[in-house]
């Protein structure tokens, strides 16, 4: 019914095109096997809207971008803002790159239009509207846990925006993920979960998973390329893997059925393209029905990939049982998986309840090329950095970073922040250490739980990575020799972001089970026991005559008149 | 308070105190050694209970089907361990691979200050292979770990069939919010220190360790798996780790709790759980599991391989299969459904164990003893020390030859008149020589070794253990006549005030190490009154310790055993940082030697 209502709203938009302006919805998933037998799928729902949220017209006319998100925009200046909910960690080593990184917990980051005077408090306002609209604790981002890095997080947008004042970024990971966060989330789809791509997401399969990711990105790009116009980009993103031995029953075959239990029948009627990719790089691994005629290649996170693609706005991809849903059936199980080149690593070193040492690994898996990568990471207060241990070694020899900039933290005000930019050596790893001294919160700011420990959030590496397909100089697969001379080809490097693991650390806890009866005690026993003893310690004993009576007073008043000894 | 600040009230409650002063010390004596074998009484404990709320009401069920399964891997590893002879690692990464764990080993070697004859090892080179079941949706914070050793010969094949097969089981499942670490131990606690002191990164003992690769965030609770058998009879709680310390209360209630649950019997110190506590058999049965358990904490040495865990904060306990004759036997489904249950409580936890006891004894495994119960029978020996010290005190203060009462109140030496006052000099020697002697005590054995073993007709380890008794011996020679040397002949008031200052520091150390550790406090005041040295006291805890045991032992085989004891107390310092020796060494047997100085004073 809602989808006849809105089809009827796009031909009268079509009608009026001169005044409304042109909007535009795309939705795809892509689906990849992985190596470990686990599977990913990531969808992405993107609308463009051409139109001008900063300008002096007020935008009050919605059609297929979200109104609740549209009114914040205006009403806060957002210029970009990345928002993501994840649970779970990213298993680089075992999965490859995902194609949109996020930290465990949730990540929020905003650049805002340098028409704002107080950032501060927009962000403040801004991280609790949206706390409201994505049921999520984001109202829990205040200025213990807000940073304003200074390179790692650039516009993704268009603009050459550099004063990071305008920038503000937290984490919470802490932040669990689950399907209240997930219903705001697909309501923002011009669809909702009625047609499309989005009849897949059904909550219990998704949190049934072993990676869940959704995130809302919001960003200005070219109207044209020309460039004159900007249009505002909506991407809402969701990324999921199953595992093969909870999800799969330790089979190696999926299906969409197996996957999401459901199938596609149809496109969202509003969406301009739908499509689905399934990455069939490594094809002689697996079987793929029904079988697509279609492929495309490109170049992904610096490999060349294959896909075969499966058109839905085309009645023929859902052949004669009007139900799309395919089938990987591997035939082998080995095969070895390309090796990501930047991976990395976080712990805690040391035991006790005094100090410790935060330890970065980051491991350059590249052969022959070094490069560089920029290093944040924000650690709460109450674990006090010793800036001056902080050593970065690679290979055993120091390893000095170009570039640091390093915030301290202020007690019960700001985290510390601290970016580098190191260079990574061929085939190494790279140690970055620090240590810190856990403080002693006062008794009011302990959690609830205060015996889980305390979360510092991933730490964040973001890097220009040399691409896999530059990397094979020897290969002339189906080009001609002439255009693979110069390494450098398509795309010689890609960006890619990398979140470590967060943290959970053990502060000093007092013991609040019996809190009153400790400190009731303690007190009585040193008031009694202390003050008396050292008041006795203290003090020197003379032996006091007992005081003379009234008589003997007077007497002796008269005595020293008379000046003759005192009785 | 007014009592004390009146001079009259006080000097006639000092003077009661110096009067009844040796009646008033035998009370407090008995008092507290009777407090003390009350402790193992029912009716004056506690019945165990679950403080913990995660794992109390939310029940779970256990459904781990595949014992024989696991008890074929486990003869499969068996087989491989002989082919290799060692742990089989290529086998166990493979084999955890297919599990779907994330695999990796840490290689590891140690050369040790001198042979250990007991387990026939000098330089030691292992390789540790662990794998990590991820959860699902959880970010890699929490972790817990289940342990088992890869042993020489036939022992704990079937504990590592056992930790396979639950791999995989726990594999398939979803509820898993933290990471669940695999771990086979190669060379037992030496592995289990280098896989520790990898995960923590750090390294307090100086061992070769290879750097973790895959780690699993901040560990909550571990346990260690012993099993030898393919069916057992009762499983054996161990929960005694290094210096004494143990794991939370609530984890031991875990096991007896699921041990209830699944039918399995269940016991701590290799004792059952007895219901007869007014027969005097009920009773010193109770003694006996409390007495065990006091000595295996007082040996300061880790009494399974959880008992290095608990260093760095991580509750941790060992389970052993005991295959005795009884007719009723346990299959490894049960021992494994057991693990499931305890691991998915384990799973439930919010926060870390903390809300039961970290000290307490156990009578038995449903009764237990917390520290407020069992530190006054300390406090009352402690009360003894204080007690002769103030009348030694009082005795310096105020000479024989007293001319007026009131002219020095009790309790102002600045004051008072000291004619014949010893020297600091006479007091201070014999403390520092003493001293001397327990730092040689503590550094002479393992370093003149080689010097040793070059002019004697020794084994190293022969050698370490007979230079530390005859250094032991001859610090009883050296120091006890320096004072005449330097004062001339001694003095009351010399050996007097020296008996003071030992008295106190006796009281001091005594106080401080029974905060860390009661059990190495108590049974050396407590029960061996009157043998007051560390080394006989060793050696009657040794007979005590097999008694206990119900393996008693002839004089011949007590002294074998007393040597090895010595060399292993060195081992354990050397190689997990165990305290005992150097306190033994550097404190307690100087302390002693004050005592013996006294004794030769005149």
């Amino acid at each position: 019914m809602a989808i006849r209502r809105l089809k009827h709203t796009r031909t009268h938009a079509h009608a009026c095109m001169l005044q409304t302006p042109l909007d535009d919805f795309q939705e795809e998933l892509v689906i990849r096997p992985l190596h470990s037998g686990d599977i990913y799928a990531s969808f992405q729902f993107r609308t463009v809207w051409d139109a001008d949220f900063m300008g002096d017209q007020k935008v009050s006319h919605y059609r297929l971008f979200p109104k609740s998100l549209g009114q914040v925009i205006t009403k806060f200046s957002v210029r970009e803002l990345h928002i993501s909910f994840t649970q779970g960690y990213w298993r680089t080593m075992q999965w490859g790159q995902p194609y949109l990184p996020s930290p465990p917990g949730a990540e929020l980051w905003v650049w805002f239009q340098d028409t704002v005077t107080d950032v501060d408090g927009t962000w403040k306002e801004l991280t609790n509207v949206l706390s409201g609209i994505f049921c999520a604790s984001l109202n829990f981002i205040d200025s213990t846990n807000t940073v304003q890095p200074s390179a790692s997080f650039k516009p993704l947008g268009i603009g050459n925006v550099t004063d990071h004042s305008f920038l503000r970024y937290a984490t919470l990971p802490r932040e669990i993920v689950c399907t209240e966060n997930l219903t705001p989330w697909k309501k923002l789809l011009p669809c909702g979960s009625k047609a499309g791509l989005s009849v897949l997401l059904k909550s219990e399969k998704l949190f049934h998973s072993t990676f869940h990711s959704q995130a809302v990105h919001v960003r200005p790009v070219c109207q044209d390329p020309q460039c004159r116009t900007t249009s505002m980009e909506l991407r809402q993103t969701l990324n999921v893997v199953f595992d093969l031995h909870t999800s799969g029953q330790g089979k190696r075959e999926w299906s969409l059925f197996k996957m999401f239990s459901r199938t596609l029948t149809e496109a969202c009627p509003l969406a301009s393209s739908s499509k689905v990719y399934v990455d069939v790089t490594d094809n002689p691994q697996f079987e793929l029905s029904p079988a697509t005629p279609l492929l495309t290649q490109a170049v992904v996170l610096g490999d060349r990939r294959t896909y075969s693609v499966y058109d839905l706005t085309q009645q023929a991809s859902f052949g004669s049982s009007r139900s799309l849903n395919m089938l990987l059936r591997w035939k082998a199980a080995d095969g070895e998986m390309l090796r990501p080149l930047l991976h990395s690593e976080r712990y805690v070193a040391g035991y006790g309840l005094q100090a410790g040492e935060i330890h970065t690994l980051i491991y350059n898996h590249h052969p022959y090329r070094a490069f560089p990568v920029l290093l944040l990471s924000a650690v709460p207060w109450y674990l006090r950095l010793y800036i001056h241990t902080l050593t970065v070694s690679s290979k055993g020899k120091d390893n000095r970073p170009s570039y640091i900039h390093y915030q301290p933290s202020k007690d019960r005000e700001r985290p510390h922040l601290l970016e580098m930019l190191l260079q990574l050596p061929p085939n190494s790893v790279t140690e970055v250490t620090v240590e810190f001294e856990r403080a002693l919160l006062k008794w009011t700011e302990y959690t609830p739980d205060p015996n889980h420990g305390f979360y510092v959030g991933s730490s964040v590496i973001s890097a220009l990575v040399p691409s896999v397909v530059a990397m094979d100089t020897n290969s002339t697969l189906d080009r001609p020799l002439f255009s693979s001379f110069f390494p450098c080809k398509e795309e010689a490097s890609y960006f890619m972001r990398v979140y470590t693991e967060p943290l959970l650390v053990n502060l000093p806890t007092p013991d609040f089970s019996m809190p009153y009866n400790v400190i009731c005690l303690t007190c009585t026993v040193v008031a009694v026991g202390y003050g008396s003893l050292y008041n006795l310690l203290t003090r020197t004993f003379q032996v006091d005559e007992p005081s003379p009576g009234l008589a003997k007073r007077i007497a002796n008043v008269i005595r020293r008149f008379r000046g003759v000894p005192l009785l | 308070m007014g009592l004390l600040s009146d001079p009259n009230r006080r000097r006639a409650l000092i003077g009661m105190l110096t009067r009844l002063n040796a009646p008033i010390c035998m009370i407090c004596y008995m008092a507290g050694v009777a407090w003390f074998m009350g402790l193992a009484f029912e009716p004056f404990t506690l019945r165990t209970y679950m403080s913990e709320n995660a794992m109390g009401s939310t029940m779970v069920e256990e459904r781990f089907p595949a014992g024989e399964r696991a008890l074929a891997t486990g003869r499969e590893f068996a087989a491989h361990k002989k082919k290799t002879g060692g742990m089989p690692v290529d086998w166990l990464v493979r084999t955890m691979q297919a599990r779907g764990l994330e695999v990796y080993t840490q290689r590891f070697s140690r050369k040790l200050p001198f042979p250990d004859e007991d387990k026939e090892r000098y330089m030691v080179k292992g390789t540790n292979v662990y794998g990590i079941l991820r959860a699902p949706r959880a970010p890699r914070t929490e972790a817990l770990v289940l342990s088992a050793p890869c042993s020489p010969g036939n022992e704990n094949n079937q504990a590592v069939g056992i930790l396979l097969g639950l791999a995989q089981y726990f594999r398939s499942q979803i509820y898993w919010a933290k990471d669940i670490i695999f771990l086979v131990n190669e060379h037992d606690l030496i592995g289990m220190q280098a896989w520790l002191e990898g995960y923590h990164h750090t390294n307090t003992t100086g061992m070769d360790w290879s750097p973790l690769q895959g780690r699993g965030g901040s560990i909550q609770a571990a346990l260690s798996l012993e099993l030898s058998s393919d069916v057992v009879t009762s499983l054996d709680l161990v929960l005694e780790g290094l210096n004494g310390q143990l794991p939370n209360l609530d984890l031991a209630n875990l096991f007896y709790a699921f041990c209830q649950k699944i039918g399995v019997l269940c016991t701590t110190q290799g004792k059952l759980p007895r219901n007869d506590w007014d027969t005097t058999s009920g009773y010193s049965h109770a003694v006996q599991t409390m007495m065990l358990m006091v000595l295996k904490q007082a040996s300061s040495r880790p009494w399974g391989d959880h008992g290095l865990f608990l260093r760095y904060h991580i509750e941790a306990a060992s389970i052993k299969g005991v295959n005795s004759f009884r007719p009723y036997k346990t299959d490894a489904t049960t021992v494994g459904r057991l693990l499931e249950g305890m691991y998915r409580k384990l799973n439930n936890l919010l926060e870390r164990l903390h809300q039961s006891y970290f000290f307490y004894l156990m009578p038995s495994l449903t009764r237990f003893v917390s520290i407020g119960y069992y530190m006054p029978a300390f406090g009352l020996l402690a009360l003894i020390l204080l007690l002769r010290a103030l009348d030694l005190w009082v005795q310096l203060s105020s000479p024989p030859t007293r001319t007026t009462e009131d002219a020095c109140p009790p309790l102002c030496p600045l004051s008072a008149p000291q004619p014949a006052s010893p020297g600091v000099l006479s007091i201070l020697t014999p403390l520092v020589i003493s001293h001397l002697t327990g730092v040689a005590l503590y550094t002479l054995p393992v370093l003149s070794q080689e010097l040793a073993v070059e002019h004697f007709p020794v084994s190293e380890t022969e050698a370490v253990v007979l230079t530390a008794i005859a250094i032991y011996t001859a610090g009883l020679a050296l120091p006890h006549n320096t004072h005449r040397l330097l004062a001339g002949e001694g003095t009351e008031q010399g050996w007097k005030v020296l008996k003071l200052v030992a008295v106190l520091y006796l009281a001091v150390l005594l106080g401080c190490t029974a905060l860390i550790n009661f059990s190495l406090v108590f049974p050396e005041r407590g029960l061996l009154v009157g043998v007051n040295d560390p080394g006989l006291t060793l050696l009657f805890a040794v007979f005590f310790f097999q008694e206990l045991q119900e393996t008693p032992v002839t004089l011949q085989e007590g002294w074998m055993l007393y040597l090895s004891v010595i060399s292993q107390g060195i081992l354990d310092h050397a190689l997990y940082g165990s305290l005992l020796y150097p306190l033994a060494a550097l404190l307690v047997y100087p302390c002693w030697l004050l005592f013996w100085n006294i004794l030769f004073w005149k």
